[in-house]
């Protein structure tokens, strides 16, 4: 392993590798406390349904079981768990979600009972054993059905089945724009439902301590200290400081365990109730129906433009699905995430977006990796396409000519209430990556291989995503309850070793390693006498966690900051030891010394003793060696670049090959390449999944008929090409190394790249879109058709 | 009415009494707490369960652990001998070959059956040899290069990989 | 996912099985590899009183050549039918099919005889035990019958086995001289089960035309079934391009098709007719470089 100074660039092998690859990881179902007892949870096998009873009493006469409880038993301990970000700016209407269901549930999947055993397996028995009884109720599933006059209502609280109206951009801009365009394509996109599929399921180990009064949770969560507070502030009868919440290893998340779910309460308040720890593990099937889903969002779309390609307006409608309970941050993601970010890459005047959150009969939706960025992206991606189309244009050269140039940035896209595009230079990854591929000689090909019937496609997807989420001011106008910071608590032990704690959480993206090579490098030492912790309530004061590709870039910077600080300290007292001035003294390599004395120095190890000891610390100054930082960044980053697809069709089966698969990234400068290049070859294969293979899909009662890894493809190795990645570096001016986020971009970037492509190798026959996830069967279909 | 189990655990002898309903999963671990195999899926998709059983690799989930009475089991915990990790292992960590964690152990192991049939395979051998394993991370293109890196590894010096 | 509670017998020979599986009064279930009836019974969908797993019986597992075939014993896994040597050489439709099987973890516990008393319709084994003219052996209180499989599968998880009978081993015919067989397969992605597949062994005449065919289909029915429409329609003729194509347009006649999620009827329909096509073609090349 890397050792040395400089680490920051380097591909340095993980530092959690040792123990994952050996079985020593800990993940949530891996914890064992003496006495656990197991949760299973009774489910609505109806879409919409009154319950008319609940009899537990075989499940409770069942040896073994300890409990059975119903929403009768918690009402008055436990609370609806809260929406924490509203669309901002306007009326949400937002009925409680609550933790076990009242009379009547939403969706096939909606929590009725609990029971708790001493075994999983008798705590199943168990459940089965309760006995519901319901009066069906008529479910409507799909958003544009639900915003009809007549159709089922979920929500008293929640006229026509609406969450919200929200809408961005200039309307008479826009409508000024479309009566002088030349052009206009229009457009509707349904951007499909998708289950996230992390491969380590969603669970809550609750242990009551009757000796300290104090609840520690272990969850599988992506930001512990918000769902401690979002726990203690809105949902359980636990003060805050009787509660603790601690992430261990996570299986991976991709938003899924970014919300607060009702086994985090039923938990903590069974485990206290019945004075043994509580354990619940979703079974996968569990987790189809109850754990959040994403995407779902059906977008009609108009674009304005001149003949010449020049685009002049866009007008969006979307309808996004939110399920059947305002999810955690679910109306803030579908509107500021996505209806700020429909300019894209390209300079667009004038854009008017409307937004309209519904309720269904469905699992809820919220963020899932891109987060509204995906939605936007292929949204805007596939209009430049169909522009291209329409006009006879070479689809790289409607983006060439749209493109924000260079000299543009900052750039603020036109009333949509963004942030300004920190940097950027999109046309050079356009053109890496079509010399990557050889575009002229690959549509030559094309052309060729169409006399022969062979149905070959390019796919170009030039994007811009906003990461780096943040600043506290702008999220919380977004409608977010809380701040944007994130937390960094750095301590130099007294034998010289660091211990650092983030805020962030890593849930695979390894920030055990790419956090310690920034604070090794900072303090001049091996990333052996580094420490990175996190996930733990009682670890560190506060910290916002890790999704919207933020721990770089804010964490990061954090880090550095406290280390800076400390590095003041560091001079103050090396100076001191060495009783020469501070201006005298400079500290590199681990160590501080008299400038032009190389020979009279300090070692880190010799400074950090003093300064706990209190052996050689300043007058007047406290003992100690730490320093804490709330890094709230000026704004955020936005990574972009441009991927393409080669795939090939046949035109006999309707399957799709993807033949070569090139991506160039600018995420401004890595500190672990290494790293960096893995989140963007899963952040594709997550992209592609949505393009070609998964989809979420609900029968008209609300049943869900992928309910399994049997009907929903998760894509496997075999399904995947070798993706060919390079990067451009545009620094970025917001953050502490100028990195801008990689964790969404390939996600982002991919899906309309493969889209794109299938439709290019079908246009010559007349087909101008196909719905996602583009399956043999719908290929064919569309081959079907007559044109 | 259970049974008695006597089995043989990453070279170790055990004898239990189980339920014939237990899973060969949940006994490996929640009655030995050999918690490095994971449980990911209901429906013998997803692979992360995988270990070996008398030299071949099963889904650990889709056995019952009265089914292994007799056999001989290794898990991801005995794949390192003396402290020394396995060319996979050691793959896996080179090549970055995991991020998340949790597929890994199933992946290493299916990794090995491949490798004891086919100890050089072509990157196309090695991704239909892990079709019965789901990775959601890493998009298997290192996991790939991972298990290339472990077969030179093993060629260059056999002892290295000979499973025990 | 948690089976129910159910008493588990693994007897070490068939007549002690057999009687098991009479004092259950048929409700048992034989485990053999356990992977049809593991993932029944951790869905709950199966919730016998008694498992009887017969995985333990000596000389239920293994290929033997046999009356001018192949015998494999019911609980020989997939993944030795695969790596057989004598299946390799003389039925390799076996080996080839169960190659396409689920994945490496599940052909190594998964058997040929669990795969054939399920009646999966979207095996793959089914549809090549077909085209191999191949039988089942099947014990029960009353001694031993052999059960062709052309009368095995009657319908959607449901075969010819009497519920007191175990599957002890299969039988099929060694592919001849100028014979080729393919199995050709298009896969559920998310399930790797069969939406179409198609097992053919295609024997050639001295001048070049078809002497027999036998294709048989999975996947697209409630059950595998042999495609008489189209050995018929190649029966005598040249296999030339034309005539394959043509042929394999019979490939659903006289089935009952079903359509899903991942495959309505029409598309399910087409589908056959390719991957008829490409299989014959398959078989018809093979057959022409055997002497």
């Amino acid at each position: 392993m890397v050792t040395t100074a400089p680490l920051v660039g380097q591909s340095v092998k993980r530092k959690e590798d040792p123990r994952l690859l050996t079985g020593n990881g800990r993940y949530l179902d891996d914890i064992r406390l003496p006495n656990t007892h197991h949760m299973a949870v009774r489910r609505s096998p109806y879409g919409h349904a009154n319950i008319l009873s609940i009899d537990t009493e075989a499940a409770a006469n069942l040896p073994g079981v300890v409990g059975v409880f119903t929403a009768e038993d918690l009402k008055d301990s436990v609370k609806p768990l809260p929406c924490g970000m509203p669309a901002g700016g306007v009326e949400n209407h937002l009925p409680p979600h609550r933790v076990l269901a009242q009379d009547r549930v939403r969706y096939v999947g909606d929590a009725v009972a609990f029971v708790v055993a001493n075994d999983p397996y008798i705590a199943h028995d168990a459940m089965e054993l309760i006995d519901v009884q319901y009066q069906e109720l008529p479910a409507v599933v799909d958003a544009a059905r639900a915003v009809e006059p007549g159709a089922p209502q979920l929500h008293d609280e929640a006229p026509g089945n609406i969450c919200m109206h929200w809408t961005a951009g200039n309307k008479d801009d826009t409508d000024a724009a479309f009566a002088n365009a030349e052009v206009v394509v229009k457009h509707h996109i349904y951007n499909q439902r998708l289950i996230p599929n992390p491969l380590e399921t969603r669970g809550t180990l609750a242990n009551y301590d009757a000796g300290t009064e104090e609840t520690t949770l272990w969850v599988t969560s992506q930001l512990p200290h918000v769902h401690k507070i979002l726990l203690s502030a809105f949902v359980l009868d636990i003060p805050e400081h009787k509660l603790r919440l601690i992430a261990p290893e996570i299986g991976g998340a991709f938003g899924s365990k970014i919300f607060l779910y009702a086994d985090m309460a039923l938990t903590a308040w069974a485990s206290k109730h019945l004075g043994v720890p509580v354990k619940f593990v979703e079974t996968r099937m569990e987790n189809y129906v109850a754990t959040q889903h994403g995407r779902d969002q059906t977008q009609d779309i108009e674009l304005a433009a001149r003949r010449d390609g020049t685009m002049l307006g866009l007008r969006v409608k979307s309808l996004a699905n939110l399920g059947a309970y305002p999810s955690t941050i679910a109306p803030g993601v579908v509107t500021a995430l996505f209806g700020r970010m429909v300019s894209g890459a390209y300079r667009i005047p004038a854009i008017w977006v409307e937004v309209d959150g519904v309720y269904t009969n469905t699992a809820m939706v919220d963020a899932y990796r891109g987060a509204g960025r995906p939605e936007a992206t292929y949204l805007v991606e596939r209009m430049v396409d169909l522009l291209a189309d329409e006009l006879a244009m070479d689809p790289v050269d409607v983006r060439r000519k749209n493109f924000i140039p260079p000299d543009a940035f900052p750039y603020t896209p036109p009333d949509l209430g963004m942030l300004p595009y920190d940097s950027g230079n999109y046309a050079v990854t356009l053109d890496r990556a079509l010399n990557h591929v050889n575009y002229s000689a690959l549509r030559a090909q094309q052309e060729e291989g169409r006399k022969a019937g062979r149905l070959m496609g390019i796919g170009i997807s030039s994007y811009v995503e906003v990461c780096g989420l943040a600043p506290s001011s702008w999220i919380q106008k977004q409608g977010w309850g809380g701040p944007m910071y994130e937390s960094a608590e750095i301590r130099v032990l007294p034998t010289g070793k660091i211990s650092a704690v983030t805020g962030s959480l890593s849930h695979g993206q390894g920030h055990e390693t790419t956090f310690a090579q920034i604070v090794a490098d900072e303090f001049g030492v091996g990333m052996g006498d580094v420490e990175i912790k996190y996930g733990d309530t009682a670890g560190a004061p506060f910290g916002m966690g890790t999704y919207g590709s933020r721990s770089l870039a804010v964490g990061g910077t954090a880090l550095q900051k406290s280390a800076q600080k400390i590095k003041e300290k560091i001079l103050a007292i090396g100076a001191n030891l060495l009783e020469v001035a501070p201006e005298d003294v400079e500290f590199d390599h681990g160590s501080v010394s008299v400038k032009g004395a190389p020979g009279s120095s300090k070692t880190l190890a010799e400074i950090a003793f003093a300064a706990w000891l209190n052996t050689g610390v300043p007058a007047g100054m406290e003992a100690g060696l730490e320093a804490t930082t709330y890094y709230d960044p000026p704004s955020c980053t936005f990574p972009f670049g441009t991927h393409i697809c080669v795939v090939d069709v046949d035109p006999d089966t309707g399957h799709v090959d993807i033949i070569r698969y090139v991506a160039v990234d600018d995420v401004g400068p890595v500190v672990n390449p290494m790293i960096v290049d893995g989140q963007l070859e899963g952040g594709i294969a997550q992209g592609i999944g949505q393009a070609l293979f998964e989809g979420a899909v609900y029968d008209k009662f609300g049943y869900l008929l992928t309910g399994s890894m049997i009907d929903y493809a998760v894509p496997r190795a075999s399904y995947l090409p070798n993706f060919e990645l390079d990067r451009t570096v545009t620094p970025s001016p917001i953050s502490a190394f100028g990195s801008k986020g990689v964790g969404e971009a390939g996600t982002i970037a991919s899906t309309p790249a493969v889209a794109n492509a299938v439709v290019d190798a079908l246009s010559h026959l007349g087909i101008r879109d196909l719905q996602m996830p583009i399956t043999p069967q719908r290929v064919w279909h569309a081959l079907q058709q007559p044109k | 009415m259970t049974r008695i189990i006597t089995l043989r655990v990453n070279g170790k002898s055990y004898e239990n009494e189980v339920s014939p309903r237990l899973l060969l999963v949940h006994y490996l671990r929640d009655v030995l707490g050999l918690t490095g195999t994971h449980i990911a899926c209901d429906t013998s998709q997803c692979g992360a369960c995988t270990v070996m059983f008398n030299g071949e690799s099963v889904k650990s989930c889709t056995m019952l652990a009265v089914q292994a009475d007799g056999g001989e089991v290794k898990t991801v915990e005995g794949l390192a001998t003396n402290g020394k990790l396995h060319p996979l292992q050691q793959g896996f960590w080179e090549k970055h070959g995991l991020q998340c964690g949790f597929c890994t152990p199933g992946m290493l192991m299916s990794s090995l059956n491949l490798l004891q049939r086919n100890p050089d395979p072509t990157p196309d051998e090695i991704r239909h040899a892990l079709e019965g394993n789901l990775c959601r991370c890493t998009g298997y293109q290192n996991i790939v290069a991972a298990v290339q890196w472990a077969a030179q590894e093993m060629k260059a010096k056999p002892a290295a990989g000979v499973a025990e | 996912m948690f089976p129910v509670e159910f008493e588990y017998e693994a007897p070490t020979t068939v007549e002690e099985a057999i009687r098991l599986l009479a004092e259950s009064g048929g409700e048992a279930k034989i485990l053999a590899g356990g992977h049809s009836l593991l993932p029944m019974l951790k869905l709950r969908l199966a919730q016998p009183p008694l498992v009887i797993d017969i995985g333990r019986i000596a000389g239920l597992s293994g290929v033997s050549e046999q009356d001018g075939g192949l015998r494999i014993g019911a609980t020989t896994t997939e993944t030795a039918i695969q790596d057989s040597e004598l299946v390799q050489r003389l039925c390799p439709l076996l080996s080839e099919t169960a190659a396409h099987i689920g994945d490496q973890q599940v052909r190594n516990r998964g058997t040929i005889g669990g795969t054939l008393a399920h009646g999966d319709p979207a095996a793959d084994m089914t549809a090549a035990v077909l085209a191999a003219g191949g039988s089942v052996t099947v014990q029960g209180p009353n001694g031993e019958r052999t059960i062709p499989a052309d009368d095995l599968f009657l319908d959607m998880m449901t075969t010819a086995l009497e519920p007191d009978e175990v599957l002890t081993s299969v039988w099929v015919q060694t592919e001849g001289p100028r014979t080729g067989s393919a199995y050709e397969k298009f896969a559920n992605a998310a399930s790797g089960y069969a939406i179409a597949g198609v097992a053919s062994v295609i024997t050639l005449a001295a001048d070049g035309t078809v002497a027999r065919a036998r294709i048989a289909i999975t996947g697209v029915g409630s059950k595998a079934t042999r495609a008489s429409g189209v050995e018929a329609a190649l029966q005598g003729k040249r296999a030339d391009d034309q005539t394959i194509a043509a042929a394999a347009e019979h490939a659903v006649e006289g089935v009952d098709l079903i359509g899903d999620l991942h495959a309505d009827e029409s598309y399910r329909e087409h589908l056959a007719k390719v991957i008829a096509r490409r299989s014959i073609q398959r078989a018809v090349g093979r057959a022409a470089t055997k002497s």
